[in-house]
């Protein structure tokens, strides 16, 4: 899973950059990317016997060490936040799905001292975190489907928000209909996840 | 717009690459340390540390201020991209001396994430960290909200003033002291004409129509006070220092500076030389003694077009500082 996600970003490394060049200076897709090669290349040094905790862990080392900038600290963060909230799972099901979110989105508000409403991929996550509670008694394909589609509202909401923190945040108003390139990099990570445990 | 013709290999390598070029600039007076690092070698046991660092692409600094009584160490990020922490701890590492070490960078959300994580890294390691952030840039945020406030040109008189005080500081505190006095002396601002590009996209930071320039535009496209038209370096020149004046810094008659007129990348040196003359006079008119003058391309964003003007007022502290000689890729002073 999180293999397909690294193909993911990596993919839409065009997209996320040019998300970013409307708020920020237009490399967002290219630090992602340079943290998702660092993920592949980790992962396939680990062996089959991982445990899950073990692998979101290795997958935030790799990006907080390769990627620099904010969104090293902040996406590193996701995963390596994420996987203290679950430890020695020996299953991904709803419950820790949604324990692994919040673990996530914790570690990231904490770090990079973040609110919802900054405009920042907070926005995408914090929302979808919520969801993941609720949708808990879901079975895991049902609540990561929940999960997605609520990061790509928070992605949309973030269009309507005036960002006021990071490098955008001088740009005040002219943030306006723009989604946050870092809510659009959660929005494809989270469709992702959902995708694959669907077996998409 | 088409991709302009640098003169590079791939363009993912750029940051690593002019590293290695770095390291043969300097000559074997520094050396690359860890992933990402320039470090000075030989540094005298017992020094007082000082680490500079932040995203490449920007050269000649951060990592250009390496040099004798400037920086010990720069942690380099890829371009645009503040190092990440584990660089930062290498960098950190190399430069301790036993006595602690100062990380000095410019206030950018990334920097500060990534420094901070450095610095928690090397506290556990038991080497003393303290942080100065560099927050010049007038334009970027109000002065009674300097801590959000960009890291500009004024980092190279900033380094410069540190690196002097770190080889006769006796601890860490001292530097730290007289590091953010020399920070709290320094005020710019700078206008952009034209932005820079992404070597690995080719694409420009930010746009700006044709017959505009951005007053008080960041390094980075970052929105500044106005877009105004296009105008005469004479016309310029006095908004830019009233800009300056208009902040809560008093410069007057007596005071003398360090004025640095800086070009963002593809602003010629006749064009800075042309503003520095008008800027001289004018600072002539209300009596500030410019004690020296740098000018030239310092602090850039590529081929971005465009220039600032700092000043850092000197005490006679700083001003013994300013006069102790220095040499680095980026600024040498006999």
């Amino acid at each position: 899973m999180v293999l397909r996600v690294a193909d993911a970003i990596i993919a839409a490394e065009d997209y996320l950059s040019e998300a970013d060049r409307n708020l920020g200076d237009g490399d967002h897709g290219i630090g992602m990317k340079r943290g998702m090669l660092a993920v592949k290349e980790k992962l396939a040094a680990l062996d089959g016997a991982t445990p899950i905790d073990k692998i979101f862990q290795t997958a935030g080392m790799a990006m907080m060490s390769s990627m620099g900038g904010a969104s090293g600290v902040i996406f590193g963060s996701f995963y390596l936040g994420g996987a203290k909230a679950v430890p020695g799972i020996e299953t991904l099901d709803a419950t820790s799905f949604a324990a692994f979110l919040q673990g996530a989105c914790d570690a990231i508000m904490t770090r990079g001292k973040a609110q919802p409403g900054d405009k920042t991929m907070v926005d995408a996550l914090h929302p979808a975190a919520a969801a993941a509670q609720t949708a808990a008694i879901h079975s895991l394909a049902d609540a990561a489907e929940i999960i997605a589609t609520a990061a790509e509202g928070g992605r949309e909401a973030s269009k309507e928000m005036i960002a006021t923190l990071g490098r955008a945040k001088t740009l005040g108003e002219a943030t306006l209909g723009h989604p946050d390139a870092g809510a659009c990099s959660i929005a494809i990570i989270l469709r992702t996840m959902a995708d694959y445990i669907a077996g998409k | 717009m088409p991709l302009l013709k640098k003169i590079i290999n791939d363009p993912n390598a750029c940051a690593a690459e002019l590293l290695e070029g770095l390291v043969e600039a300097y000559n074997g007076a520094a050396r690359l340390e860890g992933r990402g690092s320039i470090v000075m070698n030989n540094l005298p046991a017992g020094k007082v540390g000082l680490l500079v660092g932040g995203g490449s692409g920007h050269e000649p600094i951060y990592h250009g201020l390496v040099g004798r009584n400037l920086a010990d160490g720069a942690a380099c990020g890829d371009i645009f991209a503040a190092p990440p922490p584990d660089i930062v701890l290498e960098g950190a590492q190399a430069v301790n001396q036993g006595n602690g070490v100062l990380f000095l960078y410019g206030n950018y959300a990334g920097d500060v994430l990534n420094f901070d994580l450095g610095a928690e890294f090397a506290r556990d390691m038991g080497i003393e960290v303290e942080t100065v952030l560099i927050w010049d840039d007038v334009p970027s945020a109000p002065p009674d909200k300097k801590h959000n406030r960009r890291g500009i040109a004024g980092l190279v008189p900033i380094v410069k003033l540190a690196g002097a005080a770190s080889t006769k500081a006796a601890n860490l505190g001292e530097l730290v002291r007289i590091t953010t006095k020399a920070r709290d002396n320094t005020r710019s601002v700078g206008v952009s004409s034209a932005p820079g590009s992404i070597p690995a996209t080719g694409k420009p930071t930010f746009e700006l129509p044709d017959d505009v320039i951005g007053l008080g535009m960041g390094i980075h496209g970052e929105k500044g006070v106005a877009l105004i038209p296009h105008q005469t370096a004479d016309e310029l020149a006095p908004k830019l220092l009233d800009i300056i004046f208009g902040d809560d810094l008093e410069f007057k008659s007596g005071d003398e500076v360090v004025l640095l007129v800086n070009s963002l990348g593809s602003t010629t040196m006749m064009e800075l030389l042309i503003v520095l003359r008008k800027v001289k006079a004018l600072l002539n008119e209300r009596g500030i003694k410019v004690h020296d003058t740098l000018v030239g391309p310092y602090v850039t964003c590529q081929e971005m077009a465009g220039m600032s003007i700092s000043l850092t007022k000197l005490d006679a502290e700083l001003k013994e500082l300013w006069d102790m000689p220095c040499s680095s890729v980026c600024y040498t002073k006999m």
